[in-house]
């Protein structure tokens, strides 16, 4: 049974049948799913949800499919925990992580939007899926399309860390290291698509993709207890993220699983790559797209499909954002390992730079509930921290070695 | 100046199901009205009432995204490919 009526234009309300179409025909606007919320209001409550197996599928009737899914059955539902080591060195009371460096199976929250992406696609009837990608997608798409028995190919930037491309390889996509960076790539996809009957998961899936980010809005509010927190940090690339988990948010609240949340939301991004921040810091009305120049590669999107639509949830919150340099996103890398016993890759870097910088801009007071989203996993960008955490101790195999070298107990 | 442009999945309604039109003009801006002119409506589509390119359309010359030059105003010379491409798209 199927809770999707269909697909409508946040531009200009036009509608559209649940095929593979990203953009109205019209006015060019963004193509978002419409689903029926008095039928899902009937059939979900929160002890259905309980009773479920933790992944994201406990969502199913809130997630873009007619049937049953076909991969991402240990996906979602990632740890969430107060974090007291991180709070007290931030110097505010109640902080929280979602830590999504451990989402299977490949270790960043893009698992979330492609379970989701290829269950439709498969719904859709397509054999082949394909993405642009600054990594992480690349990696997800590989892994689940293998699980799920597509044929893929996948677009990447040249220049990504090595785990980054290693991590595609292994699961044998046909993978197309483009000479240029992300924007370029996803041009290039964007033409592409129009020539080949491919699924391209964040284009022509996109509306079906994107709404599996909701599902790490979802588990941040069913696991703090049913309710929003007052502030939560997003990092932001295209900016789908951001908005995604603030329609969760909303959603929750429609079918009464919420009270109405008054969560603030806030844009992570670095200062190499920040044109969301810099729309929310000038009060703009447009997103000048940058050419992207920063360590944190996942977040390198100089032209986000997203952000207007990301600017709009921050502004309507009451948020902010903050924009950080790659100096402090490897300390920010350093500061989550060191308190906290999470590597998180740069994205996760940025995000905790970004929420120090907030709190001490006193833009996030220090007494209220604020979530820091890590959406990545560390080892997959070693290169970023490689010479900022020392070299091992090397000593010869006795004991007076390790004495000379050890002089405390 | 003629040069080719690519024409995105929506708008090849217009263009009877052409992905690859040509067109003549020395600005992008000119562009469009001859666009406009071999498939009426097109310019309808591409910008707003008040004339300015939709915020979710982007328009690259060459590659290179015409906001970064010199927007509609950017000059076009013989040869020159221009691509029409949907804003909504991508996420890492
Ligand atoms: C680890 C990580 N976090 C966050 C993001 C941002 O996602 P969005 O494009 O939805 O803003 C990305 C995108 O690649 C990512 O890889
Ligand atoms: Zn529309």
């Amino acid at each position: 049974m199927t809770f999707i009526r269909g697909l409508r234009c946040r531009e200009c309300a036009r509608e559209y049948p649940a095929k593979a179409l990203y953009v109205c025909e019209y006015c060019f606007g963004s193509l978002e799913v419409d689903y029926d919320y008095a039928a899902i209001s009937r059939k979900l409550s929160r002890q259905l949800i309980e009773s479920r197996p933790p992944n994201i599928w406990r969502y199913k009737e809130l997630l873009p499919i007619d049937g049953e899914p076909s991969v991402g059955f240990h996906t979602g539902m990632t740890p969430f925990f107060k974090a007291h080591n991180l709070g007290r060195a931030l110097g505010v009371k109640e902080l929280y992580i979602k830590d999504d460096s451990v989402c299977h199976p490949t270790l960043s929250f893009k698992d979330r939007v492609v379970s989701v992406a290829l269950s439709r696609a498969k719904e859709l009837g397509f054999e082949t899926v394909a993405c642009a990608s600054t990594g992480n997608l690349a990696n997800s798409v590989s892994a689940l399309s293998a699980k799920a028995g597509f044929k893929r190919t996948i677009f990447i930037p040249a220049d990504l860390e090595a785990a980054k491309i290693i991590g595609s390889l292994v699961y044998a996509p046909r993978l197309m290291a483009v000479e240029g960076n992300y924007d370029e790539v996803n041009r290039l996809c964007a033409e592409i698509g129009t020539h080949y009957k491919w699924a391209f998961v964040n284009i022509n899936i996109r509306p079906y993709y994107a709404e599996g980010s909701k599902t790490y809005g979802f588990e941040v509010a069913e696991q703090m207890g049913w309710k929003a927190p007052q502030h939560i940090v997003v990092p932001a690339a295209s900016g789908s993220l951001l908005v995604k988990i603030w329609k969760g948010f909303k959603e929750f609240y429609k079918l009464g699983f919420l009270e109405e949340p008054t969560c603030r939301l806030y844009a992570a991004q670095a200062f190499g790559c920040h044109p969301i921040v810099t729309a929310i810091e000038e009060g703009s009305d447009i997103i000048k797209p940058v050419k992207p120049k920063t360590i944190a590669k996942s977040l390198a999107i100089g032209n986000p499909a997203d952000g207007y639509y990301a600017a709009d949830a921050i502004r309507e919150t009451g948020g902010w954002g903050a924009a950080v340099t790659d100096e402090e996103i490897v300390d920010g890398i350093k500061l989550l390992a060191q308190t906290e016993g999470i590597f998180t890759e740069t994205a996760g870097g940025v995000t905790v730079a970004a929420a120090k910088k907030l709190i001490e801009q006193k833009k996030i007071p220090r007494d209220e509930s604020i979530v820091v989203c890590v959406t990545g996993q560390g080892l997959k960008t070693q290169e970023a921290v490689q010479d900022h955490v020392g070299k091992p101790i090397r000593i010869k195999p006795n004991l007076s070695s390790f004495q000379e070298h050890v002089k405390d107990n | 100046m003629a040069v080719t442009v690519r024409i995105p999945t929506p708008l090849q309604k217009l263009t009877g199901d052409k992905a690859e039109v040509n067109a003549s003009g020395k600005n992008v801006q000119e562009l469009l009205a001859d666009l406009d002119r071999q498939f009426p409506g097109f310019k309808d589509r591409l910008c707003d009432p008040d004339g300015k390119l939709r915020r979710f359309v982007n328009i690259y010359i060459n590659e290179e995204d015409i906001r970064f030059l010199k927007n509609e105003q950017t000059s076009v010379k013989d040869g020159d490919e221009i691509s029409i491409i949907p804003a909504i798209a991508g996420g890492c």
